[in-house]
């Protein structure tokens, strides 16, 4: 549908690098499946080869990315099941761009640092059995699809938290699927009341184009659906007050299962809010979006103080997680290219920060074999360098300016500003809870006087390093120089905004600031174009 | 009718619609002569091989007629007692496939546990016949034969394995609750003729559209149609006809179980279907309440009742039943799309049961399936846990697997027909239901358990065979469903009045 500009760009469309995308993690779960079980070393090293490629692809998807585009580029198309109108239909736009990516580039890192405790093979497999499942939900542009891909990385999730897991694994892992599985239960039938009474003349067909462009629902029946694809989202973010699932999950996974939970497998609620609720139910989304804004400033403030009363410092990341999804639930509904697009950011800002943190508990636990803040202190003086990487990664969480997290705040904060002052007033508190509880944790674990136990920590080695690198330097980049990626994702928030009000009387405000100064003005963003 | 005939003509016989049936009935004479006329003993495995054999040609054959419909239309043959159209092929396809399957499980099971080859092969043909019959049936009475020829060779097949006494007291309660529900479902049949005049469905369903002209009270039709529901019901384990189940199947010998869950569930839907949305249509109006209750019903009893259970077996009869009440979800839509969703539900969910009790036939223990013994089985067979795996997860309706296209696709149909509340209980259900499944699997796959002090499990290759086959129909229908569904679509119940 779209016309890609340049000679390479459209080589690489025939190519269908997408589908790539999905398959390659797929048949590398089967090839380390076949694999015998007694080589440990060549199960990881064909897991990392097989994650690695998604990772290069995924890049090279960005770096061919027409960053002039809105619309959803190097699309494919295929028949899957056409007597039910379902369609194998990928395509990428600035909103999945970079999710992709992430999903990318995060398994390899984690299959290739952090030693799984057990045995490797079916880790391996199931890792990139989820890989490939997020990639497909990221990825799908059929409403059926995308189900298919939400729901099918429960699986292996739940493989990895109850086999890999902690003493209290079990319960963690049932409650983690039964939860998200009775969001999607209720998705799954708003999908199909959607596609039987919004499907055109022409036919049933679950194509989110389609479904998004053409149909006419009425008022009603579109929010009770928004609704329901709401609790679905709602429960994967997961906002309060359906949040209980995911600190049990958390603490419970193994470090690999609990970073992939954090950096890929929550954003599908806030990346299905964007591309089913916001797209599918435009009049709907404004209508509930006080209500959802309120819920995330909930979630800021309750996550944040929660956080604060931890004395486990893995379950304390995981509130962190319940704070920070609530400012890009705020940003989501605050309904302006800005606060979108900061969301978008902050998506994979969040992946970034809190990735780095669970592999850094991970890394204490096993020094240590406790969690427990208490029983920790002084840490700084026998691992300084390790004291250090936890400062930077801690630091990005906050959202110190510099570091990643600030930018992606910044702009959620600036764009809900326009649209629900009071709300920012509150969230913004947040920021400083934040600040609270996180030095405070700090403080306790790495400053003080080291017990006996504390002293023989051992020091971070070269290849934990080299696996919080490219951590490290994401928040870096990310905190500096943020326009390559916000540029790639603004004229797809732009439409979407567009969308959303050329289907609602909703109206964004007129004054509100660009995002990033534009030479390029060949979009169809006006009103924030006069201001420059 | 008949005494009015003076000079009395025998209708004539298409025998190629009766070849299903007389190539199960011939197998199943074959293995009892071969084995009453040698003088020594007959190694077990050639009853096996032949009944296999007459499940192939039965399928072969129906393949043949199936195209033969497809092109030509469907007929009936015996006075219109016995149609041949795509709906009755579908279950000859599925019986078909259900004897091959049960045949391989069956083999290495009976040697195992001393269990005779050639009675239990032999009655396994019988009792398929008796599904076909059932689902060819064009009268009430033709199908009440099937059903009892079902359902006798299930009783007996019950009571098989001689050296347990559950066993026993499983087929003796299913026998007297069996033939208490046919005794119910004869009375429906009788109130039914008393009421339209036949029990021909060509004649019912005239009959009941010109109810009113004929001035005959309605009321006993009704109360017909309600004593035929509960004996099929009781056939389908729907609730609150489902009290059997759990005993039976807990109790009958494994292989006997995936049949019983599969064809026999199968079959009792293949004439519900046949006699309500083909000679019924007209009453839609009053028996789609009566099934929709009777889904709710059975979703939530399978589902909640499911997740109380320690025994295997008893988990999945009660899973059995909720995915009864599945079906009766898309039966209740009275829609084409509920009539292929419904067939659709049957075909997947025949592979997954019968492979699951293929596993749990594996297992053999003679002191009960209590959920314990399948502690670490990843450890010890980790093929045979990832096949047991796939049959579970596709149960609970996960992505991937045929068990989830199943699902959707009846689920579809409920709320294409705007049966809104309906859907969200059935998949409420699903989520409950879900706790079982995640719990047999999560105990498989286990790490707790270091070092398992029970007897090896031998995998026979008949058994490993079966296995492979139902996890690859439930993989490839869970990604590529396209064939099925236009299958489950062409097999279109139809009437065809005899000749």
């Amino acid at each position: 549908m779209t016309m890609l500009a340049t000679e390479a760009a459209s080589q690489a469309a025939s190519f269908p690098i997408l589908t790539a995308l999905i398959v390659l993690p797929f048949v590398g779960a089967i090839v380390v499946a076949m694999l015998p079980g007694r080589r440990p070393e060549l199960i990881r090293q064909i897991g990392v080869l097989f994650s690695g490629g998604v990772a290069g692809l995924a890049v090279y998807l960005a770096t061919q990315f027409d960053s002039h585009d809105g619309g959803f580029q190097f699309e494919q198309v295929n028949s899957w099941i056409p007597d039910l109108g379902i369609a194998w239909h990928v395509g990428v736009d600035g909103i999945s761009l970079w999710l992709v990516v992430l999903t990318g580039v995060i398994f390899p890192l984690v299959l290739a640092g952090i030693d799984p405790h057990g045995d490797p093979k079916p880790y391996t497999a199931w890792m990139l059995v989820l890989q490939a499942g997020s990639m497909g939900a990221f990825l799908a542009l059929d409403v059926f699809m995308f189900f298919v891909f939400f729901e099918i990385v429960l699986v292996p999730m739940y493989m990895l938290i109850s086999g890999w897991g902690y003493s209290e694994r079990k319960y963690a892992a049932t409650k983690f699927f039964l939860y998200t599985m009775f969001g999607s239960a209720l998705m799954l039938v708003a999908i199909l009341a959607l596609v039987s009474l919004g499907s055109p003349e022409t036919g049933l067909t679950f194509d989110l184009q389609a479904l998004a462009e053409g149909q006419e629902l009425a008022t009603n029946t579109a929010r009770w659906l928004f609704l329901a694809f709401a609790l679905a989202f709602a429960i994967k973010v997961p906002m309060v007050p359906i949040h209980t699932w995911l600190p049990d999950a958390h603490t419970q996974a193994p470090t690999g299962g609990s970073v992939i939970l954090a950096a890929v497998m929550l954003k599908l609620g806030t990346y299905g809010f964007l591309r089913f609720g916001l797209y599918l139910f435009p009049e709907a989304t404004v209508y509930f979006a006080p209500l959802l804004v309120t819920l995330g400033v909930i979630g800021i403030i309750y996550g944040a103080v929660v956080a604060t009363m931890q004395h486990d410092l893995k379950r304390l990341v995981a509130y962190s997680s319940v704070a920070h999804m609530g400012f890009i639930v705020l940003g989501t509904f605050a309904l302006t290219t800005q606060g979108i697009s900061g969301g978008v950011l902050q998506m994979v800002n969040h992946g970034i920060s809190t990735g780095a943190l669970f592999i850094l508990v991970g890394m204490l636990y096993e020094r240590r074999k406790t969690r427990e803040i208490s029983e920790l202190s002084g840490l700084q003086q026998a691992a300084p360098i390790f004291a250090g990487v936890f400062t930077v990664a801690m630091l990005s969480s906050i959202g110190l300016p510099g570091l990643n997290g600030f930018a992606g705040e910044f702009l959620i904060l600036l764009g809900s500003w326009e649209t629900r002052r009071w709300w920012t007033v509150v969230a913004a508190v947040g920021v400083i809870l934040a600040a609270l509880y996180l030095l405070w944790a700090y403080q306790r674990v790495f400053h003080g006087e080291p017990t006996d136990a504390d002293a023989d920590t051992p020091e971070m080695r070269l290849a934990e390093f080299g696996l919080l690198a490219p951590f490290l330097a994401a928040m870096v980049f990310l905190g500096v120089y943020p326009a390559p990626v916000l540029e790639r994702i603004e004229p797809s928030v732009d439409r979407l905004v567009s969308h959303v009000e050329s289907h609602s009387d909703y109206l964004r405000p007129v004054d509100a600031p660009v995002v990033l100064p534009h030479e390029h003005s060949d979009d169809s963003h006006d009103e924030g174009g006069g201001d420059h | 009718m008949l005494a009015q005939l003076t000079n009395f003509e025998a209708p004539s016989v298409d025998w190629w619609i009766l070849a299903p049936q007389m190539i199960l009935v011939g197998g199943a004479l074959l293995i009892l002569l071969l084995t009453s006329l040698s003088i020594r003993k007959i190694p077990s495995w050639v009853s096996t091989l032949i009944a296999f054999a007459a499940g192939l040609a039965t399928f072969v054959v129906a393949m043949f007629l199936w195209y033969d419909v497809q092109d030509h239309g469907a007929r009936s043959t015996l006075a219109g007692a016995l149609g041949l159209d795509g709906f009755s092929l579908f279950f000859t396809v599925l019986t078909a496939l259900g004897v091959m399957l049960t045949t391989l499980i069956g083999d290495a099971y009976g040697s195992r546990e001393r269990m005779a080859a050639p009675e239990f092969n032999a009655l396994l043909l019988c009792a398929a016949t008796g599904a076909i019959v059932m689902a060819a049936a064009n009268d009430l009475i033709v199908m009440f034969i099937g059903l009892e020829s079902l359902s006798i060779g299930l009783y007996v097949m019950a009571a098989m394995h001689l050296g347990r006494k559950v066993a026993q007291e499983a087929a003796m309660k299913y026998f007297i609750l069996g033939a208490f529900s046919s005794a119910f479902f004869l009375y429906g049949i009788a109130l039914v003729y008393g009421a339209t005049g036949s029990t021909s469905l060509t004649h019912i369903q005239s009959a009941t559209l010109t109810l009113e002209v004929r001035g005959t009270p309605p009321e006993l039709l009704f109360v017909g149609m309600a004593l035929i529901i509960v004996g099929v019901a009781f056939k389908v384990a729907a609730a609150p006809f489902h009290f059997w189940a759990p005993d039976v199947y807990q109790g009958a010998p494994s292989p006997v179980t995936g049949f019983m869950a599969s064809v026999a569930k199968a079959a009792g839907f293949a004439a519900l279907l046949r006699i309500f949305f083909v000679a019924l249509p007209g009453e839609v109006t009053e028996w789609a309440p009566i099934f929709s209750g009777l889904a709710i019903l059975t979703l939530i009893v399978g589902a909640v009742m499911a997740i109380m259970q320690n025994d295997v077996k008893r988990m999945l009869a009660f899973s059995s039943v909720g995915h009864a009440g599945y079906v009766l979800v898309a039966v209740t839509t009275g829609t084409a799309e509920g009539l292929a969703s419904a067939l659709f539900y049957l075909f997947t969910y025949t592979f997954m049961v019968i492979g699951s009790f293929a596993v749990i036939s594996l297992i053999g223990w003679n002191d009960g399936h209590d959920i314990g013994r399948y502690e670490g089985l990843a450890r010890r067979r980790p093929l045979v846990a990832l096949a047991m795996t796939v049959f579970i997860l596709g149960q609970a309706g996960v992505p991937f697997t045929s068990g989830f296209i199943a699902k959707f696709y009846v689920i579809q149909a409920a709320v294409d027909d705007e049966l809104y509340a309906m859907a969200v209980v059935a998949m409420v259900a699903a989520v409950v239901g879900a706790f079982m499944y995640l719990r047999i699997v999560m105990t498989m796959w286990s790490r707790d358990v270091e070092a398992v002090d029970a007897p090896p499990l031998a995998v026979s290759w008949t058994t490993g065979l079966a296995l492979f086959a139902t996890v690859a129909v439930t993989l490839v229908y869970g990604f590529i469903p396209q064939s099925l569904i236009g299958f489950v679509r062409d097999a279109v119940p139809q009437l065809v009045a005899g000749g």
